[in-house]
Formats: structure tokens, sequence, C-alpha cells
């Protein structure tokens, strides 16, 4: 090498090129040099260029990859090394100072930890790990198949979809696979990385002194119905030992407890466990409740069950119960890749009893009938005036009383107009679906084209109704379900047959404990327009397919109207109506009723839902939706006072905004506009939710 | 591979040039440069013809010039891209392959796997696990404000990364009061609850894991098996002042205890949990307040058996140069996290000081001195392993089994009688010689008389910012600690006393390290002495079984040769381990430290003493005659790098993946007894060592027959 190099510097030194080419050409020749060597490797100059060619293109690629790399972990580096304050301190220059977290400014006002706090989450909410599987499912042991980052879903799905599935029969685990809810405040602080459920009100709880010895997640299996949760892990027997724990270690002072979404009615029927007695109970006597709890704080709680419920288990269409919808919204109806999402769905989550426990409660007493709803039962003043324009306008007025109808007609149509025809004694054909969809098993297929026909015939369905069609669409879900969850509204509560644990989470067929110290406080938010009642079409290609689904194509007549997509909405949080929130607080329990004997105190306490300003903030701290009204500051205030021990009455009663909301709301033809906020409780707390009582 | 890669960086700086010219030079630059590149090596190769191409040369050297003006700048860039963006591309390849394999590798069976199989073994006694020192994890709950971010993050535990971005702020929150022992004023870092807090310590490394995994193979979950996480900076009973973590513990047992058919429970407490636990049992029967209240029969009502692994009953001698120097080599994990540093003076760091300062607010530290001073420990000339041969890493051969060397053992003995036993009853000794010359040529100790020095002790003012103990100690009384020369473990504590005043006053309080002489003194119902096992009764519970379960064949610190630091920064820890003091080749000392048989952590005499002796049979320590076990587990390393930690190691920590071990569990956790897997299993000489202990043990003996033994 050095021998070419010197000749070379020679051959140029005697040509015109000077002293500053040599330099140049050394260069050259070390390229040369490479070159060289590369030939020995590759000897065939054809072969050399070709590769040379190809070696380009994956050259580039790697190019562009390490640029990317560099570049991305540069800006990593930059987020690390970035002071934590400093996001907030953008938002702040940007949209000014923000207020405190209420954690901090009731800490300024020497709010302390006092009561103990335990967390109730609800469906759907809470994480699941898996303790034993199948084969599928090696290396899995203790990582989340619910909650978190959802990876298995995508990796293997069916496999993810066999251990989520409980046994059809039981309704607990199948044969080798054991799923259990993760323990502790992990369980439920975040839904998936980012997405907090608890984890706001939790730190805000953190700063005025709470932590792990006064601050309980009372983590359950949320797919279990909620006597077999005691049954299985002794879930309910741990909770009270814990309350129990905390109550002693925390100075005697009473617990709070604060339930959120479907935890309201598992914490119901809670109440009426621990005071039954041992062995259908947990044998704490009659005032275990009142020497034990100092208020239940409900956030969200569908007492009255939900309507999305029924959809939900009618066609597996509703909206957010089933994550998994929005998990993989795409592919849904995708029959190309034979992944039938849905169908899989829909027999995953029929074998989840709790998803009973959230179908209307009341029957057609509280949501409805044919003609009439709570909802349109009092007449806002505008209404009245159109009724003296025309006959039209009545009918104009949404049937939510009809929660599923076939037809966009026939959930106009006056009542006595629709012909129904009793799909009960309907024959239930032999299966007409071929064998391709044999291992996709829901019980559609069991039901033949002619029951299809029958529940279509039937055009509509209330409340009450509703749960004739289920028996008849799921007959094995909803024996399996009826043992453990019932929705009537009791004629005597003295029956001895409501000691039963099946009325425990229906708080219509119940009593509230004997704890007259006691507080119940309804939280939710308002201003959303909320699923309430449906239009159903038969799904055009029967095969394997889900043989309803929801009439996307049903509009009301003008973009105000309630009916959407299919959809009549109502006020509500999202997911839960006013009504099915408010009502048990608001009349059922207000003062001494047959529901409530010993006079609890009951508060509403409703939160209108602003969305988040810009995107910095997040999913906002003043909304309103089912689950982000946990990092609500109004609400998160409430109870932080409540667990540093104020009353109802210090909060200020009751906070009132749908009465006048939903009136508006009515008369203004489902537009949700600005609203004004209206304490009602001062105005001598009426309520007029139908004519219910 | 490293080649191919070689190969690749080649190509990669050649090819950036030959594509630019081609592609921006347009299709007749490309034909004269391929032209070129043909000709240059004709060029090469014959050395003539060069004149000719000398015009077409000259042409393409000044495109390249042209190129290279705006290339060479590009190039290392490019080529570090290039390079970068292979290195990706491969690693993501292999960890799509890593994940597409299926998981399980082709091990051998798990114990659990197996158990299930074989014998049918389904879970029956619920479980409670009680980890030990360092292991469990903490999180922040309420902090200063350059901890902004880190609400519920771990603190200890996880990936440490907090250590490496703020490190003063890190420290500052670990530290706890140096007055009370519990938090300062503004922070409360909190144990992690559920089995989360001790599974692992740090990504990858286990600690409960593998003994979790195979029980949930036999059908245990959430509901028959609790971690009894515990703030393990804490002393044992401020864990139940300040978190109610012993009436947790309380309420946790009694609960699974009645939601699993009544079936007593099986605690299985690692290292220091084991004295915690013995703590907690002497608590839950003590009447409140001070104890739980649980009534005399608590223990044996609710538990079954008590499975201690790698058992810190008697303390560790590690624990005495870590508060002395804070140089223990695994206790203080925090020596591993930040090992080159140490010593750096020229950053400032002064790491060692600073841990220093931070493990010295700890209480629990205390609780792992040598408890039962010379009579368990040995004096200045006897030790109650004097005798033991060193064998243990000269031979290299762990696999040695029990049978053998106690066959040799009088060979081991022939060897020993040409030169002295080692005396591991110096526990600190200055020098070299001084660890070995008779005790009668030793300076009698004279600490009373620096006690008193120190308070006439002028404070060295130039230092400014005092951050341990040592800066308020004389340059003059440390000169006389060392002329003291040897310390045994009872003066020791007068040593421990002198340098960490404050620590050991706090903490004196919460703990101690006697044997007591009469047990039924109205005093010992006091919890500073619930988890010293030599003064303390065991429970009232005949049914209960003990095992102590520990690995040997592994040399662990005993006793330390001292030197004063070289350097006078009065910053710096005076003392230090004079790691040039090496014996022969097959001596137990080496860089300092004498060695003995154990476990890494804890000496088989520390681990096996109360099972083997203390407690064995019907004792004063054990009224009621609780079958004891000693279950020792030889040191095997792992195999392959493919073992991991290994499958039947016995160091302090790894033994928790030792598959005898968890067999030896699970077994009794599915109902067997003591007996029924296999009694004692013995390789040490915790026996001997235990019979050279003049340890009164009679039940009922007086009190004045017992002075006469200490």
């Amino acid at each position: 090498m050095a021998s070419i190099r010197r000749r070379k510097a020679a051959d140029s030194s005697t040509k015109e090129e000077e002293e500053k080419e040599i330099e140049e050409k050394e260069e050259d020749k070390d390229d040369k040099n490479k070159k060289n060597k590369k030939k020995k490797e590759e000897p065939s100059t054809g072969k050399d260029k070709k590769a040379k060619e190809k070696w380009s293109c994956v050259d580039s690629c790697c190019w562009l990859i390490g640029c990317i790399c560099t570049i991305w972990w540069f800006l990593l580096f930059l987020f690390k090394a970035m002071p934590a304050s400093f996001p907030q301190y953008v938002t702040e220059a940007i949209t000014g100072p923000l207020p405190d977290p209420p954690g901090i400014k009731l800490r300024k006002e020497g709010l302390r930890a006092v009561h103990p706090v335990v967390f109730v989450p609800g469906i759907v909410t809470g994480g699941l790990e898996l303790w034993e599987g199948h084969q599928c499912a090696d290396g899995l042991f203790r990582k989340r198949l619910w909650g978190g980052t959802f990876g298995e879903v995508y990796k293997r799905p069916l496999c993810w979809v066999e251990h989520m599935s409980l046994d059809n029969e039981t309704g607990l685990d199948p044969p080798g696979v054991r799923v259990r809810s993760v323990s502790g405040l992990v369980a439920a602080d975040y839904f998936a990385p980012g997405y907090f459920v608890w984890a706001v009100l939790i730190a805000n709880l953190a700063r005025v002194g709470y932590e792990e010895k006064n601050m309980y997640m009372a983590a359950y299996d949320w797919r279990l119905s909620f006597q077999n949760t005691e049954v299985r892990d002794q879930t309910l027997s741990r909770i009270k030992s814990n309350i129990e724990l905390m109550v002693t270690t925390n100075g005697g002072k009473k617990a709070v407890i604060i339930p959120h979404s479907m935890g309201v009615l598992y914490f119901l029927h809670f109440l009426k466990w621990v005071e039954a007695p041992a062995p259908m109970g947990g044998g704490g006597g009659s005032d275990w409740c009142s020497k034990h709890i100092k208020a239940v704080v409900n956030i969200g709680g569908p007492f009255l069950g939900v309507p999305k419920a029924v959809a939900g288990l009618f066609s597996a269409e509703a909206k957010d119960i089933a994550v998994a919808r929005a998990i993989a919204p795409g592919f849904l109806d995708n029959d190309i890749f034979r992944l039938q999402t849905l169908q899989h769905v829909m027999k995953m989550t029929r074998t989840w009893d709790s998803t009973m426990s959230m179908i209307p409660k009341g029957g057609d007493t509280i949501w409805g009938g044919l003609d009439w709803s709570p909802e349109e039962g009092y007449s806002p003043g505008r209404k009245k005036q159109r009724n003296n324009d025309t006959q039209f306008s009545q009918s104009k007025n949404a049937n939510y009383g009809r929660i599923i109808s076939f037809g966009k007609d026939i959930a106009e149509a006056p009542s006595s107009e629709i012909e129904m025809i009793d799909f009960r004694g309907a024959f239930k054909g032999q299966n007409v679906a071929n064998t391709t969809c044999r291992d996709l098993w829901t019980e559609y297929h069991d039901m033949g084209i002619g029951g299809i026909r029958a529940v279509a015939d039937h055009k509509v369905y209330t409340a009450g109704s509703i749960m004739d069609l289920l028996y008849f669409v799921a007959p094995k879900m909803m024996t399996r379900g009826s043992a453990h969850f019932s929705y009537g509204i009791a004629d005597n509560l003295d029956d001895p047959k409501y000691s039963h644990y099946k009325y425990w989470s229906n708080p219509l067929e119940t009593k509230l404990p004997n704890a007259p110290d006691m507080e119940i406080f309804s939280l939710y938010g308002v201003g959303i327009p909320t699923e309430r009642a449906y239009i159903y079409e038969l799904s055009p290609s029967a095969e394997c397919l889900i043989p309803f689904q929801i009439n996307t194509s049903a509009n009301g007549e003008d973009e105000d109207s309630c009916l959407k997509d299919g959809v009549y909405s109502i006020d509500g949080d999202e997911t839960v109506p006013v009504l099915s929130s408010g009502y048990m607080c608001a009349r059922g329990w207000r003062g001494k009723t047959r529901f409530n004997p010993s006079g609890i105190k009951t508060y509403v306490r409703e939160y209108d839902h602003s969305p988040p300003s810009n995107l910095l903030e997040g999913r906002g701290t003043q909304s309103g939706a089912h689950v982000d009204i946990m990092g609500n500051f109004a609400l998160i205030e409430d109870v932080l006072r409540i667990a540093a021990g104020a009353k109802g009455e210090d909060l200020g009663g009751d906070q009132l905004i749908s009465y006048y909301n939903l009136a508006y709301y009515l008369s203004a033809e489902c537009r949700l506009g600005p609203k004004r906020s209206v304490d009602l409780a001062r105005k001598g707390n009426h309520i007029v939710f139908g004519r219910v009582f | 591979m490293v080649s191919s890669i070689l190969r690749f960086r080649k190509l990669c700086y050649l090819e950036p040039a030959v594509r630019r010219s081609s592609s921006c030079s347009g299709g007749s630059a490309q034909k004269s440069s391929t032209e070129t590149t043909k000709d240059d090596h004709d060029h090469d190769r014959h050395h003539n013809n060069f004149v000719v191409i000398e015009e077409k040369q000259r042409k393409r050297k000044s495109q390249q010039q042209q190129q290279r003006r705006q290339g060479s700048s590009w190039r290392c860039v490019d080529s570090c891209c290039w390079a970068i963006g292979c290195i990706c591309t491969a690693w993501w390849v292999l960890l799509l392959v890593s994940q597409c394999l299926p998981a399980t590798m082709p091990a051998t069976e798990s114990p659990g796997e197996r158990l299930r199989r074989e014998e049918g073994l389904v879970a029956l006694h619920p479980v409670v696990l009680v980890p030990g020192i360092v292991t469990g994890g903490l999180e922040l709950w309420e902090g200063k404000p350059c901890s902004y971010g880190l609400f519920r993050k771990r603190l200890w535990g996880g990936s440490f990364t907090k250590i490496f971005k703020r490190p003063l702020c890190w420290l500052e929150h670990l530290s706890l009061h140096n007055e009370t022992g519990l938090d300062p004023p503004g922070i409360r870092v909190r144990a992690v609850p559920g089995l989360v807090a001790a599974d692992y310590f740090a990504p990858g490394y286990f600690v409960w894991a593998v003994l979790i995994e195979n029980l949930a193979k036999i059908g245990y979950e959430g509901k028959n098996m609790y971690m009894a996480a515990y703030d393990w900076r804490l002393s044992f009973q401020n864990t139940e002042i300040r978190d109610q973590a012993l009436s947790r513990l309380k309420s946790k047992i009694e609960l699974m205890y009645v939601t699993n058919g009544h079936k007593k429970v099986v605690v299985v407490p690692h290292s220091m949990g084991v004295i915690y636990f013995l703590h907690f049992m002497k608590w839950v029967e003590s009447p409140p307040p001070m104890g739980g209240g649980g009534g005399p029969d608590w223990c044996a009502k609710h538990i079954k058996a008590v499975m201690n692994i790698g058992p810190a009953f008697l303390g560790v001698p590690k624990a005495v140069s870590s508060i002395f120097s804070a140089e223990g080599k695994d206790v203080s994990f925090l020596r591993a996290v930040a090992p080159g540093v140490l010593d750096s003076k020229l950053l400032g760091l002064q790491t060692l000081e600073h841990i220093m300062r931070v493990s010295r607010t700890w209480d629990s530290l205390i609780s792992l001195l040598p408890k039962g001073g010379d009579t368990i420990w040995g004096n200045l000339d006897w030790s109650p392993e004097a005798v033991n041969s060193c064998d243990l890493d000269r031979k290299g051969n762990a696999q040695l089994s029990v049978g053998d060397r106690n066959l040799n053992h009088s060979d081991g003995t022939r060897g020993f009688q040409v030169k002295e036993p080692v005396k591991y009853g110096r526990m600190i000794s200055f020098g070299k010689a001084a660890s070995q010359i008779s005790s009668s040529r030793l300076p009698s100790p004279d600490l009373k008389e620096l006690l008193q020095l120190r308070s006439s002790a002028s404070l060295n003012l130039s230092c400014g910012e005092v951050l341990t103990e040592y800066d308020e100690i004389s340059r003059e009384s440390i000169r006389r600690i060392s002329m003291n020369k040897a310390y045994t473990a009872q003066n020791s504590f007068d040593l421990l006393r002198f340098v960490a005043p404050k620590l050991m006053q706090r903490a004196e309080a919460h703990f101690s390290h006697g044997i007591a002489e009469n047990l039924d003194d109205p005093k010992y119902g006091h919890y500073k002495y619930w988890s010293n096992p030599l003064e303390t009764k065991l429970p009232h519970a005949p049914e209960i079984e003990i095992y102590c379960l520990y690995g040997v064949g592994i040399p662990t610190e005993r006793s330390y040769v001292y030197k004063q630091s070289p350097s006078d920064n009065c910053k710096s820890i005076p003392f230090r381990i004079d790691s040039s003091a090496d014996g022969e080749p097959d001596s137990c000392l080496k860089s300092g430290v004498y060695f003995v048989d154990g476990d890494e952590s804890v000496p088989v005499l520390s681990a096996g003493f109360m099972c083997a002796k203390g407690w064995r049979g019907r004792t004063r320590f054990n009224p009621s005659g609780i079958a004891t076990y000693v279950r020792e587990y030889r040191h095997k390393g792992p195999a392959s790098l493919l073992e991991g930690r290994g499958i039947e190691s016995g160091a302090h920590v790894d033994i928790m993946g030792n598959y005898a071990l968890i067999e030896d569990v699970m077994r009794v956790a599915a109902g067997a007894t003591g007996l029924d897997i296999g009694g004692d299993r013995i390789h040490s000489d915790i026996i001997r060592m235990s019979e050279r202990i003049n340890l009164q043990l009679a039940v009922g003996q007086a009190a004045e027959e017992c002075k006469k033994c200490s």
C-alpha cells in the first residue's frame, strides 16, 4: 500500500497537478485500497456491481433507520432531561395559571385525612391477571390480561379470548384457567397507560395525608356475579376484614366508601351481604354498617341499570361497556379475514355474569311503557305550546320507553298502530347456519330463522318485555344470570324470599341497612347524550353474523333530534342516564321510604359536563363523562371534604342541574348547547321524575 | 458476526461516495466513474496505462473534489447513522425472533409442576411471605419539590433510574429522621404492598418470584398467598406505630385462616424477615397497647409452620462493618450500584459517606448486629468456628460432601496444628498482626475512656457541611480507636456507640443484643427484646414447626481487618477495610476479611444455631418444645449461563430459586410435617459449633447458674 501511494504521488507531481491535490489523492487511494480489499473478498466484478446496487438499497434503508433512531434517541434524551415540571410550565404559559388541584387547595385550608377510604371499582376498569392458563398463555404468569397495554390481544387474540371467558354453565373459571383480579391500588388506578381511572383521586387524597394504610382498593373480578366473587375468591370477606382493620387502625373512624359505576351495585350487594347471617352472608350482625361506614359516595352509579347493557347483550353493540370494540374498531364486521370480532366478543361477554347486573331494573314502572317514559312525563313550557299547534308534535317526542324497536317508523308510531306478534312460542328452527361458523358459537345459531323472524316481528320491546326477549335469545346466559340477579320491584319487602342474595344488588328489592347516621351520596355527570333506546334491524346477511344490528341509518329529521344513528339519547354521563344514577337518591330513598326504613340521608350532586378547553388539559378537569368524571376537580373536592369529615349538609346538600337541563333539553330537541347550572337544592327540592310514586 | 459488521462498515465508507457520484452527475458521469473504477483496478495491477487515462482521471478528480466538499462532512455522520441503523435492525430482528420463539425453554420441569403431576400436591395451607431487608420495594407518597412527578413511583427496587437522575434528592427521600427514626417532615415513603413488593428486586432479578410461581402451579393465588411487605428501614415496632404493619399482618393471617377453611398458615420469612416475624409472634400475643392483644394462644391457633429462609437469627458480622464504615458487601446493595466511583473525591461524590449518612438513619440495620456477644461469637482467643477448616474456596470444589469433609477433618486439624486457629472472635482488628497475635499481647480495651474523651473532643470545624458523625470525632480519638487493636462482638458495640452515638442511642431503644439470664424477668415484656431469640421465649404452641432453611458452602464474611484511611480529608470515613491483608493462599483471610462457611451473607452459626441447639427439644427459649428442623442446601453454582442464577444455589437471595428448597416449602404448605420431608439435613459443622457454645439452655435453671456461664 505504501509503495502504491509513493509511486502515485510521484506520478502526479510530474503532471500539472499540484500539491494540494496530493492530499485528495491520498484519500482517493485509501478508497481504492478499500475497493481492492473488497475486490479480494468478492472477486467477480459483475457480481460486485450487482452487490453494490443491492447494498445501496439496504444501506440507505439502514441509514434511514439509523437516522430515525438517532433522532428518536436524541428527542428521548431531551425529554428525559427535561425537568418534570416543564409541561406544566408550558400549559400555564398558554392557558394561564391552572387552578390548584383540589388536594393542594384543601390542604391549604387545613384539611387532613380523617376517615379511611375504600374504593370500589366498576366493571371493565379493574385489571385482571393470569394465575394459571393453557399452553398458549405460557410466560404470562401474573401478567395483566385485562388493563395495561392489552399487548396480548394483538399477539394471541384467540388465546386471550379463551382465557378471558368464563365457564358457560357455572359462570366460574373454565377448567385449567385461573384469571384473578389484580390487588391493591394498582388494580384500577390506570386502566391503560396514561388513561387514569382512580389515579387522580388517589393523588389528591394523598396530598391531604392518605396512604396505603387508610386507602383501600376493593378490587374484585368484575366478570363474576357478585355472590360468586365471594364463593370463588372470598372477595366480600376480604373487603369486610379490610374495612374492619382500617377502622380499628385509624382510631375508630368509620370508613368512607367510594364506589364507581358497577361498583355501586357491588357495594349495595356488600351492604346486604355483610349483615346477612352466614353462610350466605358475612355474619357481621345488623349494626355492622352503622358501626363501620360513614358515607357511601356513589360515583356515576347505574342503580337502575343502563339501557346500554341491553344492546350489549342483545347484539354486542354497546359503545363502551365492551371496550373490545374500541380496541379493534375497523375490523368489526370484516368477514373477509374471518375475524368475526363481534361474535367473539359476544361469546366472551355472554359468559360474564356481571353484565347482567346492569340490565334495566324496575321494568316499565321505571323505564316507561310503550307510550310514556319518565323523561317525557313532565312537559316543559315550550312543549305545551306545541301541543296546541298540532297533534303531530306529540309523536315527535321520542318514545324512550321503547328500548328496542325494529324500524324507525315503529319507534315513532302510536302504540295502537303497532301490531305485536308474540314471539315466545315461536318455533326455534334448526341451526341454519352452515358448518363454516361452527367453531364460533353464539346462542343465535340455535335460534334458527324462525326464531329470529319472530323476534323481529314483535316490533317493540319495553324494559319489561326486554327480559323476555333476552330469555328468548340467550336462554343459557339468562338462566345462569337469573340465579344471581333480579330486576323487579318488590311489592312487599318483608317477604322472606328477599333475603336471597340475588335481590341484594337491586335497590328496588332491598332495604337499606339500619344505619341512620350513614349518608348516601350520588355523584354523577350530566350534559352528555346517553344511550337510552335503540332502533334495530335484521342483519342483511344471515350466515355467521349476529342476526340483529343497530340501524345506524335511522336519524332524526333535523340534527337536533334525539335520534342519531339508530340510538335515542338522553341526558346522562355518556353511559348512565340521569334516571338511573339519580332516581334512588333523589326519590326512592329520600326521607323515610320503604326502601330506606331508617331514613338514611341521601344527597344528589350533579356535575355539568364541560369538555376540556384544549388538548393540553387531557381529559379535562370539569368533565362529566362516566369515567373522566373521576378527574373532575369539583367532584374530587367533594369527595375529599367528605373523607375529611364533612357531612352532606356541609357540602351544600343537593346540587341539581339535570332537572333544568332536561327541560331545556327536550324543548330544544336534544341539542346540547351551553347550559346554566342551577342549584335547585334551595328551591324546595322538587324533582319530578315521572309518575312512579 | 464481528467480521461481517466490519465489512459492513467498510462498505458503508465506500458506498456513499460511489452512489453519490452515480446519482448526482447523470449518465455520462456514471459511465466515467464506472470506467474509472475499472481503470483503477487495472492501474493497480499493471502500473502503466496511467498516462492514457490521465485525462479521464483528472475529470473524475475534479468531480470527486466537488462531491467530497459536499460529502466529506457527511460521511462520518452517515456511516454512524448507518451503523446504528444496522444494529437497530439486527436488534429488532432478534427481538422478533425471540418473541416468536415458544416461550418455554427446554429447562428442567419446575418443582411445582412436578409435584402436582407426580404427587398430586394441591394448595392447602395459606402462605405468608415475609421479605427481608433491602429486597422490598419502597414508593413515594409525599416528597419535596425535587421529587416532582414521582408520586407512587418506586424509589427503591425496580430500575433505580431515579438514583442516576437526581441522586441527592433520592438520598434525601430515603433517609429517615435522625432523632425519631420515622419520616422526616414533608416526606412519606412507604412500602409497596402486595406480591409485587418483593417478587423482583430489579427487573430480571427475582427474589420471591420463583417461589410464587411454583406455589401458583399447585393452586395458590392472591387469596391464599400474602406478602407481608413492611418498610424495612424502620425498627420493627415502628412499622406498627407508623403503618400498623403488624396489625395488618395479624388481620390478614386471621382472614386467610378463616376464608381457607380454618387451615393454619405457613409463614415463609426470609433474611431479616425472620427476626421481624419473631417480633410479630411476641407482639401478637402481648396485650395492647404495646402488643396486638391476640391472646396467648394466637400463634398456636393460626400458625402451622415457620419456614425461615436464610435466617439471620443471631445477626450478621457484615452489619458491623456496614455501620462502622459502610463497607458491607451486599447488604448495602448500594455499593454495587455505584462500584467505580466510590472513592472518587475528584467529583466530590463521596458516595460512601452519603451512603453511610443515609443508612445510619435506618434503625433496622441495628437488628442485624451480632447477638449474644462473646458467648456466641467468641472472644479474643476463642470462637465456635475456630477449628473449622477454610477449604471453602481454596478447593474450589463446592460439591465436596459433608461426609468427606467430616472425614477429612483430622487432616484439617493436622494442618492447623502448625498454625494458630483463626481468631474469628476478633470481629474487628486493626492490622493483620492484631488479628493473629495472642491475646496477651493485645492492649486492653479502654473504650470507657474514649467515651469520656469524646465529650471533650474539639470539633473540627473546617469541614463545613457535616456528612457523617465521623466529622464530629477528633483525629485523636480516631487514633485511639485504632490503637485498641481488636474488638470482639461485645465490645464492638462500645465501638459503634462511640462512632455512631445517635444511631445506637435511637436504635437500642428498639433492639437488644444480649442473652437473657432469667427469661421470666418482667423487663422482657418490652418490645425491644422481641426480635432477639436469646431474650424471648417462643410462643406456647407445641404444634408449630420451625424450620431453618439456608445455604452453605459459600465463604461468608465473619471478621474484618481494618486500617485507618490514608487521606486526611475530614469528610472521609476514617476507617476502611485493609484490603491488602491477605493470608496464605489457603487461608480464610482474603482482602482484609476473614471468611467462614455460610450463604454469603449469614454465617452458618447465625442461621443454624437456634434450630440446631438453642430451640432444639425443650429449652428455656422454647418452653413448649416446638419442633425445629435444620435443612441445609449445599451451594452449587449455575452450570451454564442459561440457568441464570441457578437452581441449586445456596446464596442468600438466590436460594429462593433453589428447587430443593422450593420443594420443601411446597410440601409443607401442602400439609407435610417436618418428618415427612426428611427431618434434618445437615452439611455443615453446625452441630459441632453449637456444641462448643456454652449457653445455658435447660428449662427452669436458676439464674445464678447462668451467671457462671456468662
